[in-house]
């Protein structure tokens, strides 16, 4: 891959900026390739292969800034593209907090991360063909109520990224992803086409040696699916609800964006003005950890060539850190903790490194044998969430629990509560936390929610 | 009807050769069709926060995707880089699908016109139009604060898009467009003794910027987004569980987007896996509901001269006085299910393939005047404004969460409640549609729909409508609230 010419590029472009009259500059580039395969009942029902670049500069005059990218990397393009965003500059706001890192917090994680490996691009067409074949396989064997299927896909991609600015940083990595997925569709022995449920199940990794295997994951998904034949509503009522590891994991993307240095300064978190306050049960400890060995997360330096680390976000119940970039910890009089993500277009926002909720002592089955009557959550829906206020409702499906054990399943119902009393209202922590994303959690027990049905 | 676009024969050198060179690699290895799609998007956007236009930004994106079908199969790649090896490349890649002799591809390759022209021509990018957006911003911030000093933050970002496409395919025929896309959108919260209210509002299609003029402008968007803030302020508890529904006219269409729309597309059908599979021509719904997706109404955000297969987009009817009619398809799902195209095969940009996508989807309007829908209430919720939502097509269940809605008691609308999801089965709440209002109205203008990672721009209306059971999913169980 041509590495160096991209690293190359952005430096010279952040050179010509200087020399056009730009107080700072900083550019972002990515090159990459990309290939999925779609199968449906045995066939392949789409083949796409890709390779694609983009570069992305912001420019400083003083504290005005603005930026531009473009997927045009020809030297006439890229003279438009430095002449737009300083033009752009001239007529944005005076902001004291903007500007590039100081350069004494530059730096690159030394240890190695296992963002990339080889073993995806060796494979060749057919073999990843043969991988979606199976996993459907697999979900269609496991059961003769898998009566048909959305599709099974493989999708890898791999790539760099480049990040430069005039406070002497240059940086670049590579890394590869891959994820096999498979939805099959039920019906019940029988039943009508009306009764119908689709579910799904996934792998992915950064190399196809830590991918699952495609039957287990075929055989995950035709599980999930089959427990979903004849569900029903429930009345309304509050119950403890227990949160699988993918709801549990919707949730954590919840609390981190109310922990985002920007919804912070904004007011626009629920979580604001809580540093060091007691915010969640004190057995409840969140990690954002961006040096995690393969982890989804993970990367050397974040968007602004700040190094990856590990930042605790709560511990034992105290909110310990906000995640910040350097515009958001100027805002806030704090110090950035490399959570600067940016796509190309704009300035940095905040994003996740790995951001997870860590284990507790309880395998799951122990979780559900504590409840007496209460929802086992599979699935949520909607974007019923409020983080100013904490509302939370959303769309849920699941298996209805009585006397500690999973009964019948239940579906068009929802759950509702706020999520300030949700953090407190952790009362169990599982121990099956595993990554599946840059936002992560195990099996938890909530009380105090509401379940709306009949 | 509009002048063809030459805009990528004179920027890029394409010729109808060049074209016709790409397709004939394309179907190589044969293959029923190939397609190949050209497309320059420039896209440009400010932040403004805290009173500081803090971001400003442009971006171009170029590139071609080249796709050819062989049967039920379609194999696809693209590029960014436009010259003519790298286009090449790609059209041997999505070759590899198919597996036969080569197909000779049509002769001669001919521009046709789109029978449509529903939006303006708009300069690109420079520096004034840069001045007139950076206005737009700058005015709704003091509109929002002027409105209540409780308003404590205001955020407003401007977006815009324009986008040449150029498809040359198979069957001969060369189309072209040029479609324009803003947007503009204020975010409030509002404080008091501790309390917090949020508020949103925006607008906007795919018109040029004196669509900001007058009625449409930022001091209009702002101080709605402030006045949903301030009543957020008030709000109490919301109810959970069934009950009865009236939706405001407008923006609560998004549940026809949810219920009906998704399960309708064909690709899903022709699968067999959506919950209206198979029921063409059955009640899906009252009959005093009429569904349609337009793509053809002037200037709308939902709205196309022809869809991203060059089929010119129409009004769709979906169901008819509540029986199913028909699905929204596209080249590949009409095809295999011997169906017209209906001009709803959409692409998010030359990196995507097609599939069959919505475009304006909203409901005809009824006879009943609105104020005697919430007049008829006794017990229910009356939902005025929504966020997102999303649907399970398989099993029909969807859901739509309001961001401001009212108790209805007794007829008369009384306190306002926390936002909260609503619940229900796509194939049949609207069966339980019992009034609809003869106030229809489209949404503002900001609608955007995602569907297997592609997004893209759509409309939704609906007029008043009352629903005589849905779950609504707030905190207070019924039995737990004074009887009300």
């Amino acid at each position: 891959m041509a590495n160096t010419s991209l690293k190359q590029i952005a430096q010279r472009l952040v050179e010509d900026a200087l020399q056009q009259g730009a107080t700072g500059a900083e550019a972002i580039g990515r090159a990459g390739e990309e290939f999925s395969v779609g199968v449906r009942l045995g066939t392949v029902e789409r083949l796409k292969e890709a390779a694609s670049k983009s570069l992305g500069l912001r420019v400083f005059l003083g504290t005005r800034s603005a930026s531009a990218f473009t997927s045009d990397l020809a030297p006439e393009s890229l003279a438009k593209l430095l002449v737009r965003a300083l033009e752009m500059a001239r007529a944005t706001s005076e902001d004291p907090a903007s500007g590039l890192p100081e350069a004494a917090l530059l730096g690159q994680y030394p240890g190695e991360l296992a963002l990339y490996s080889d073993d995806l691009s060796q494979l060749r067409t057919e073999q990843r063909i043969e991988l979606a074949r199976r996993a459907e396989a697999a979900a269609f064997q496991s059961d003769p109520r898998i009566t048909n299927s959305e599709g099974s896909s493989f999708e890898a991609s791999a790539g760099i990224k480049v990040y430069v600015n005039s406070h002497g940083f240059a940086g670049a990595y590579q890394s590869s992803y891959c994820t096999l997925s498979v939805v099959p569709v039920a019906q019940p022995n029988g039943g009508s086409a009306k009764a119908m449920e689709r579910d799904y199940w996934y792998s992915v990794s950064r190399s196809m040696a830590a991918l699952e295997s495609p039957e287990a994951i075929g055989r995950k998904a035709a599980e999930r699916v089959l427990r979903r034949l004849g569900a029903r509503k429930v009345a309304s009522c509050k119950v403890p609800v227990i949160f699988d590891p993918e709801t549990a994991g919707a949730l954590l993307g919840n609390i981190f964006e109310a922990v985002r240095g920007d919804m912070i300064y904004r007011r626009a978190s629920f979580l604001a003005g809580k540093l060091g306050k007691k915010v969640a049960a004190s057995h409840i400890t969140i990690l954002d950890d961006g040096v995690r060995p393969g982890g989804l997360g993970s990367r050397p330096f974040d968007d602004e060539g700040i190094p990856s680390s590990v930042t605790p976000v709560i511990a034992e119940g105290l909110l310990q850190n906000y995640l910040l970039n350097c515009y958001t910890a100027r805002k806030l009089g704090l110090r950035t903790t490399g959570n600067a993500a940016r796509g190309l277009a704009g300035a940095p926002s905040v994003g996740p490194k790995n951001f997870y909720l860590q284990a507790g002592p309880y395998p799951p089955e122990q979780i559900i044998g504590s409840v007496k009557e209460g929802l086992y959550l599979t699935e949520l829906i909607g974007f019923g969430v409020n983080v100013v206020t904490g509302d939370y409702s959303r769309g849920a499906a699941g298996i209805w629990v009585e006397n500690g054990e999973l009964t019948y399943p239940v579906a068009e119902v929802t759950i509702a509560g706020n999520l300030a009393e949700i953090l407190h209202g952790i009362s169990m922590v599982g121990s099956d936390l595993e990554f599946r994303g840059a936002i992560a959690s195990p099996t938890i027990l909530v009380e105090g929610l509401t379940v709306a049905g009949t | 009807m509009p002048s063809p676009d030459r805009f990528f024969f004179e920027h890029y050198g394409l010729t109808e050769h060049s074209l016709a060179s790409y397709l004939s690699e394309a179907l190589s290895e044969g293959g029923d069709y190939a397609d190949i799609y050209f497309e320059h998007t420039t896209t440009s956007s400010l932040l403004l926060d805290e009173s500081l236009v803090k971001s400003a930004h442009e971006g171009v994106a170029a590139g071609c995707g080249v796709r050819v079908i062989a049967g039920e199969q379609t194999g696809y790649a693209y590029t960014d880089d436009l010259s003519p090896e790298r286009v090449l490349k790609s059209a041997k890649t999505a070759a590899r699908i198919a597996s036969g002799p080569a197909r000779v591809s049509t002769v001669g390759l001919s521009t046709v016109a789109s029978p449509h022209d529903f939006y303006p021509m708009v300069a690109a990018s420079r520096d004034p139009e840069f001045r007139l957006k950076l206005e737009l911003v700058l005015r709704a911030d003091p509109a929002a604060r002027a409105y209540a000093p409780q308003i404590s933050q205001v955020r407003v970002t401007y977006g815009d898009q324009s986008r040449h496409i150029l498809l040359a395919g198979s069957d001969g025929k060369i189309m072209t467009d040029f479609q324009p896309l803003v947007r503009l959108s204020v975010y409030t919260i509002a404080e008091s003794d501790g309390r917090k209210g949020t508020g949103a509002s925006g607008g906007g299609g795919r018109v040029g910027l004196d669509y900001f003029v007058g009625q449409h402008g930022p001091e209009h968007f702002a101080r709605e987004a402030a006045r949903q803030a301030m009543i957020q302020l008030e709000a109490k508890e919301a109810p959970a569980g069934e009950m009865e529904v009236v939706l405001g006219p407008g923006w609560p269409g998004i549940l026809l987007h949810e219920a009906v729309g998704h399960g309708l597309e064909a690709d899903f059908n022709r699968k067999g896996i959506s919950a209206f599979s198979g029921r063409q021509g059955e009640s899906v719904a009252s009959e005093l509901c009429t569904v349609v997706d337009d793509g053809t109404l002037p200037g709308r955000r939902g709205s196309l001269n022809m869809d991203d297969e060059g089929e010119p987009t129409q009004k769709n009817i979906l169901i008819e006085k509540g029986v199913l009619q028909g699905y929204l398809q596209d080249r590949l799902n009409a095809h295999w299910l011997r169906a017209t195209r209906t001009g709803n095969g959409r692409r998010e940009s030359y990196e995507h393939i097609p599939m069959p996508r919505m475009t304006n989807t909203y409901m005809l309007p009824g006879k009943d005047d609105p104020e005697e829908i919430l007049r008829s209430v006794r017990h229910g919720l009356y939902a005025t404004h929504f966020g997102g939502g999303q649907v399970d097509i398989t099993s029909g269940k969807f859901v739509f969460s309001a961001s401001e809605a009212y108790l209805i008691e007794d007829g008369r609308i009384t306190a306002p409640v926390r936002g909260a999801t609503l619940i229900g089965d796509g194939p049949s709440v609207l069966q339980r549609v019992t009034a609809v209002g003869h106030d229809l109205e489209l949404d503002p203008g900001i609608g955007t729909c995602g569907k297997n990672g592609q997004s893209v721009p759509v409309g939704v209306g609906i007029p008043t409508v009352k629903i005589s059971r849905l779950t609504v999913g707030g905190t207070i169980p019924r039995k737990m609230q004074n009887f009300m």
